[in-house]
């Protein structure tokens, strides 16, 4: 008994082995990338595989990073058709790609999407400036703010009126993503640097040397202030509620599911709403993509079709279901320009970068 | 000190010393009873911990979870216009397919709520039925054309958000802008109450379809047949692989210096975070071999090795236990090393080894982390009907919806935990049944 037992499992072994032989060609789209694009790229996806006779595309969320990694790892069905991105693709990354055989490569607009200090509905609310934000929150801080000498010393402020007496003094205290997330990525570029830069000779350092005006600008504190509270956004909302003190920070979309028990605060006096993202009055926000690798395009199938989905406005207009789910959408210049550019698959050039 | 010293001096009076210790031991009883009572009560203690936490756990996962089982649904009368389906009348199946169903139900909604006008007001109209509720439409009109034309009384899912007011975690006291609905969009939900036209039913879709970023069309079913397969392909690599192991080592392989080492080996292995093996199969199975990702083949594979020490050490556990005298009689008789072996020790230890298995296989369903590095966390919509379709898995299914932010997951998210749970109390339960019913004690 024993014995045959043994002798199907290896016929078992056997076939299964076999039938991957014919996964050769694949059958519907694989697509990696950011965590913040995967929102809005799984509803197109779904509406894509169920509106068409195409399979519904395959999305792993690989972070932005990671997602250019394997989409830059060569052309074949093995590797991905598309990667979505919450930043712009890098020079070093499009040479990765073109050294792996990943020539042309199109890259999509799909919008924007803001981040928002958010705290409980509750709480009172903070006026806050990018200056204020990066003196709360930054490693190293200039010597004294108000004389802004050239040198700067470990962040000493513990409450948001040390920081600015017209803030509350309640303790510093905000929930984040870790560092391996694309909304910190942004956040810093978009808040703490903006801050920062309002410092003149910080400005002026960034000519002079540019890795230390990075380090300067970039580096959050590792003092408790800021807490790193994980990729799950919903955990950050739950914090925030049980601890009213705290400011969170996430994409937008997790606040404009929540609005009954968060709300953001304004930055630089602009309150993130829909409409204030959208003008880009709202300093916080960043412009969102994914990459497409043309020399699919034609291999296999649905890609065309998937674009068209995505660029379509139903889709990425101004009422179309994606700003249902949170997206900011681009104006009609720049979507028709992108619309264009995915119907004729025009490969990306960093030449204005 | 002074006692040694005064039983010294008195040794004559040998009842007084005795009398001494008695009191010794009588003082120190009372306090080692009390010490043994504080350790009754620690251990009384923990063990309430421990069920109190169980307790809260379940209680929050089933108080949140089971309104995921019910859904709201909608009753409309929908008429299938034949101009807006197909104007040409050619009922082509490519024309079917693309055609506006959501213009049918925003037409039937308007037929019940003809003040909404205007295009927004209309767009907020419609919002109230799931997103699914055209292709629940094009599937009827492509099933059979002859439908078109017709007047036909469907039951829609109702959206996510009209299903969490029902549900009662829309607060209406809310000013309007922290709602996810309007107070025009709650207006018209109770005036499609008070017509008879929302009910509650049993949510099919929950069990039965695949993932979907609309909160009423997701479902778990997906994840169910990719845990399947995966467990599929474990089992039958794992059970005779790690038997076959279990019983060499057991019963045949010399006692040296190589089987020491492949015995630590083994029992290291058990303890290895699964991470690892999850980049072990990346490096293996994807890059090298170039099996397809995201396969339910390939999580196999690596639920395999991480299962396989499991297997093995508690497969060798089955056949120690089985006692000398059986061997020895079977050898007396006259019976081969390897007649010995399988026809009287292997199968008293089958009970013992598959119980084993089927631990192993609990944990193997439970597991994710390995499974993220080969590609199988990923939004995939489409049911699987393969070891090498894209597939997630359980747990997959509970981290993903975790994530998302429509409220309506939250409660999904603790459902699909409540499945889990199931599953693994079923698997639990078969491996202490087959562990009483099969089992020779000696």
């Amino acid at each position: 008994m024993i014995k045959k037992g043994l002798a199907a499992a290896a016929v078992a072994t056997l076939a299964i082995s076999g039938s991957v032989g014919a996964q050769s060609a694949r059958d519907y789209i694989f697509i990696v990338g950011s965590s913040t694009v995967y929102p809005f790229a799984t509803v197109v996806a779904e509406n894509f595989g169920r509106s068409t006779a195409f399979k519904t595309p395959k999305i792993e969320s690989t972070g932005s990073g990671g997602g250019l990694k394997l989409f830059c790892a060569g052309v074949g069905v093995e590797h991905p058709d598309v990667t979505n991105s919450s930043r712009r693709i890098k020079a070093s990354e499009v040479e990765l790609c073109a050294s792996h055989g990943v020539k042309d490569v199109v890259e999509i607009k799909i919008g924007y999407d803001g981040i928002v200090m958010a705290n409980d509905k509750k709480a009172p609310a903070y006026q806050l400036t990018r200056r204020d934000i990066f003196l709360a929150l930054a490693k190293t801080v200039p010597n004294d703010a108000a004389t802004g000498v050239d040198s700067m010393i470990a962040n000493p402020y513990k409450t948001w009126k040390d920081v600015n007496p017209e803030l509350p003094a309640v303790k510093i205290e905000v929930l984040g993503p870790p560092p391996t997330s694309g909304t910190r990525d942004a956040f810093v570029e978009l808040a703490m640097e903006g801050g920062c830069k309002s410092f003149d000779w910080i400005k002026a350092l960034k000519k002079a040397d540019k890795s230390a005006y990075k380090s300067v600008c970039h580096t959050v504190r590792e003092d408790g202030a800021y807490i790193e509270a994980g990729e799950n956004d919903n955990l950050i909302v739950q914090k925030l509620q049980a601890n009213p003190s705290a400011l969170g920070i996430f994409g937008f979309s997790f606040l404009d599911q929540n609005a009954d028990k968060i709300k953001g605060n304004a930055i630089d006096g602009v309150v993130p709403t829909f409409d204030d993202i959208a003008d880009g009055k709202y300093p916080v926000s960043r412009p969102l993509y994914f990459y497409v690798k043309a020399a699919h395009a034609g291999v296999i199938p649905g890609i065309p079709g998937y674009l068209a989905e995505f660029t379509s406005n139903k889709a990425w207009g101004p009422d179309g279901y994606l700003s249902d789910r949170g997206l900011i959408p681009m104006p009609e210049t720049e979507r028709d320009q992108f619309a264009k550019a995915a119907k004729s698959l025009q490969p990306l050039k960093l030449a204005a970068n | 000190m002074s006692n040694t010293n005064s039983t010294g001096r008195d040794a004559g009076t040998g009842l007084k010393a005795t009398n001494r210790s008695m009191d010794r031991v009588q003082a120190s009883l009372r306090r080692r009873y009390r010490a043994e009572k504080r350790f009754r009560a620690y251990g009384l203690i923990s063990v309430v911990v421990g069920i109190l936490f169980l307790f809260v756990l379940m209680a929050s996962i089933l108080a949140k979870g089971y309104p995921a089982f019910r859904q709201t649904f909608v009753t409309l009368d929908v008429y299938l216009d034949s101009a807006v389906i197909d104007p040409e009348g050619s009922r082509d199946p490519a024309v079917l397919r693309l055609a506006d169903y959501k213009r049918l139900i925003r037409n039937s909604l308007q037929e019940i709520f003809p003040d909404a006008s205007g295009r927004s007001e209309r767009r907020k109209l419609v919002a109230l039925i799931s997103n699914g509720a055209p292709f629940q439409i094009q599937g009827l009109v492509m099933d059979e054309p002859s439908l078109v034309g017709q007047t036909l009384t469907l039951e829609f899912p109702a959206s996510a958000d009209l299903d969490m007011l029902m549900k009662g975690h829309i607060d209406r006291s809310l000013p309007e802008a922290e709602r996810r609905l309007s107070d025009a969009q709650i207006g018209w939900v109770d005036k499609l109450v008070e017509q008879g036209r929302v009910h509650k039913r049993w949510n099919k879709a929950l069990l039965s379809n695949g993932d979907s970023r609309d909160p009423e069309m997701a479902g778990i079913w997906g994840a169910v047949k990719g845990s399947f397969y995966m467990l599929v392909v474990t089992l039958v690599l794992s059970f005779p692989i790690g038997v076959a192991a279990a019983v060499y080592l057991e019963e045949f392989a010399p006692r040296n210096r190589w089987t020491d080492l492949i015995e630590i080996n083994i029992n290291n292995l058990a303890a290895v975070p699964s991470i690892v093996f999850g980049l072990l199969g990346l490096a293996v199975f994807l890059n090298f071999f170039g099996m397809p990702r995201s396969a339910p083949l390939v999580g196999g594979l690596v639920l395999t090795v991480m299962t396989l020490p499991t297997v093995i050490i508690s497969s060798r556990a089955a056949l120690t236990s089985v006692p000398p005298s059986i061997r020895e009689a079977a050898l007396g008789m006259g019976a081969s090393k390897m007649q010995a072996t399988f026809h009287h020790v292997v199968p008293l230890a089958v009970p013992g080894m598959l119980t084993g298995t089927i631990i192993g296989m609990a944990r193997a369903l439970g597991e994710s982390a390995p499974l993220l590095m080969i590609g199988m966390v990923a939004f995939i919509v489409d049911v699987p009907q393969g070891f090498t379709d894209p597939a997630t898995a359980l747990p997959v299914q509970i981290y993903l919806w975790a994530d998302a932010p429509e409220r309506a997951f939250v409660e999904r998210t603790s459902a699909a935990i409540l499945v889990l749970l199931a599953f693994l109390i079923a698997m639990n339960s078969l491996a202490i049944f087959l562990r009483r019913r099969f089992e020779r004690r000696w």
